[in-house]
């Protein structure tokens, strides 16, 4: 509450804000976290609400910094990658991808095309199941219980592939320095050939749900509009950038492993709200299981080959420094590494796409309703454990 | 970061020597990382793959068009894996930034960190990565040596605010000209920036700062804790 603000009426009164107020004279200082169901995580927002009108958001990270940039520079090259499953931990294929790019980048390294198209394969099973988590989640947030049911049956049955695959469900720990560890199995075959000839259907379910769902269409048209130029100026990558009409994918844009070879598509949206952010999620929902049939029948046409490289047992990248990226489902994440010719980096440093998107949330909800931030929260879809590293 | 107060755990003793066989290395060597990979060589085990040496790129438009803009500016230029980094006066930071993102259409500012060279003067590298959508995804780093203070780039993008902010918290570089310069992954009053080559791993006793009447300013803990270490 403003106490040295006069009332209105008198000399020398000055409104708030210029827009109409709710409550006229009270700007309230609300805490909205750390401990927040929809913060998905422990990210605290210190809010200036005027009613139930944000005047200013400020968002307060942190709370779960472990130092990982640290770790990486203690430990040498192989041991860096299960660190990177931590940072976004519903999407690890993704970061231990980006780790490996980086490092085979500076070695100079080549990964077979088997090892290309699993890895790409993995990958696309974990930007459905990291776009599922999000779907249901902020589906909750917004009131919505049921899609949260349908997503995490689909999730599991990824969650029980990359079990089947490397052992783990969540942090995966799946690539190598220069390819994989282990080739697929028969059984995680059948698995994805189940779950990429039935979840086009699936993801109609979904739509029927939510797409043209009158308390979702109410909930997200014209919420947290960012567009093009306010992303690009801020940074903002991933489903939020495409989501404001720029058909940019690095998949595309910097074309890694076989990409260039797969047809896929890149769904923009039109009006940079959540909704379109919305949609342009389903449709990458669709258009990773494309991805997906595209390398399951490769897999069946060439059942046979390397799955990883010819690596040095000890890696020791030669004096340099590098940077690569991959697009993860949340935007850019990318590594840059300082090499000094020894076993361990000298300087290990990641691009994480949460923290960078969650930098733009102030600007997104202003002039919005407090309700709307959990809107907003929901569709830059950040992971805390990316942001504080 | 000195550890007074014989403390039961052999941690400080241990705590340093990680860091020095890392940063000793290239500080013997020339630090700047792209130059050495000669010295690499001979040195290099039979196992370790050579990369493509980095070439010298100032040749390149690009880099004329920066120093024909701001001149005095380009200090080097290398092009290393096809990454090309320009190293960049400090004092002409911002303009050249300006010029990149206004004239050669350098809009998203990708990323801003800075490396440790722990015992070089200047002491940091602060590094900036540009993307350009209209140049066909080229990309473009720039490279500042700088001490303590490096001017802010959040002039020009706004993206770089945070970014400024994690290194300012993690290295200690105060950025000059940021609206903001707080700290923003570890709490108000920690001791010390973890990124830096001196900090032990296993971190310092900060203590808790939630009971101010308890806990002395800027953290740590309270004076009669026994197992208190000073952290200078």
């Amino acid at each position: 509450m403003n106490s040295e603000r006069q009332l209105p009426g008198t000399a020398g009164w000055v409104p708030p804000i210029e827009s109409p107020n709710l409550l006229g004279l009270h700007e309230m200082e609300l805490n909205f976290g750390p401990q927040h169901p929809s913060t998905h995580g422990v990210l605290r927002i210190v809010l200036k609400v005027d009613g139930e009108k944000i005047v200013s958001a400020r968002p307060d990270i942190g709370y779960l910094h472990r130092g990982t940039e640290k770790l990486f520079e203690t430990e040498t090259y192989p041991m860096g990658i299960p660190h990177t499953d931590r940072m976004d931990y519903v999407a690890a294929a993704t970061n231990n991808h980006a780790f490996c790019l980086a490092v085979e980048k500076i070695l100079s390294l080549e990964v077979p095309k088997r090892g290309q198209i699993i890895r790409v394969l993995l990958d696309e099973l974990q930007r459905i199941s990291s776009h599922l988590l999000w779907l249901g989640t902020s589906a909750i947030d917004l009131g919505a219980m049921t899609p949260f049911f349908y997503c995490f049956r689909e999730r599991e049955a990824i969650l029980d592939m990359f079990e089947e695959y490397c052992g783990a469900r969540l942090t995966l720990h799946c690539m190598r320095i220069g390819g994989l560890l282990v080739d697929v199995t028969p059984m995680f075959m059948q698995a994805a050939h189940d779950f990429a000839g039935t979840f086009d259907a699936r993801v109609d379910e979904y739509e029927d749900l939510l797409t043209e769902n009158r308390i979702w269409k109410k909930r997200t048209i014209g919420i947290g509009v960012f567009t093009t130029e306010q992303c690009i100026e801020w940074g903002v990558t991933g489903p939020p950038l495409r989501g404001a009409g720029l058909a940019w994918d690095i998949r595309r844009a910097i074309p890694y492993e076989c990409y260039p070879e797969l047809e896929f598509d890149i769904p923009v949206g039109k009006n940079a709200d959540t909704y379109d952010r919305y949609l342009v999620r389903m449709a990458e929902l669709r258009q990773s299981n494309r991805i997906i049939k595209q390398c399951l029948k490769w897999l069946d046409e060439n059942p046979k080959g390397d799955v990883r490289g010819k690596v040095p047992r000890v890696i020791k990248p030669p004096l340099g420094d590098a940077y690569a990226c991959v697009e993860s489902p949340k935007g850019e994440i990318g590594f840059y590494l300082v090499s000094n010719g020894t076993n361990k980096p000298y300087r290990m440093h990641v691009r994480p796409p949460s923290f960078i998107n969650l930098q733009a949330l102030p600007e997104m909800v202003k002039g919005h309703l407090v309700s709307d931030l959990v809107a907003v929260i929901g569709t830059i879809d950040i992971v805390l454990g990316e942001v504080d590293r | 970061m000195a550890e007074e107060t014989p403390a039961p755990p052999p941690a400080p003793p241990g705590a340093n020597p990680p860091a020095p066989p890392a940063g000793a290395p290239p500080a013997g060597a020339p630090p700047d990382a792209p130059k050495p990979p000669a010295a690499a060589k001979p040195a290099g085990k039979p196992a370790a793959p050579k990369g493509p040496a980095p070439v010298d790129a100032s040749g390149k438009p690009l880099v004329a068009n920066i120093s024909m803009a701001v001149p005095g500016a380009v200090v080097a230029a290398t092009e290393f894996l096809g990454q090309t980094t320009v190293e960049v006066e400090p004092a002409k930071l911002v303009e050249v930034c300006k010029h990149l993102k206004d004239s050669e259409s350098f809009t998203y500012l990708v990323d801003l960190t800075a490396v440790d060279w722990k015992d070089r003067q200047p002491r940091f590298d602060v590094m900036l990565w540009m993307h350009s959508f209209k140049r066909n995804n080229e990309r473009l780093r720039l490279k500042v040596k700088c001490g303590e203070t490096c001017p802010s780039a959040t002039s020009v993008w706004k993206a770089a605010n945070w970014m400024e902010r994690e290194v300012f918290d993690l290295f200690g570089i105060r950025f000059e000209g940021h609206p903001d310069m707080r700290r923003i992954l570890t709490w108000d009053g920690f001791l010390g920036h973890p990124l830096r080559k001196d900090f032990p791993i296993e971190g310092i006793d900060t203590g808790a700062a939630i009971y101010p009447d308890r806990y002395p300013e800027g953290g740590g803990p309270a004076p009669d804790d026994p197992n208190r270490k000073l952290v200078s």
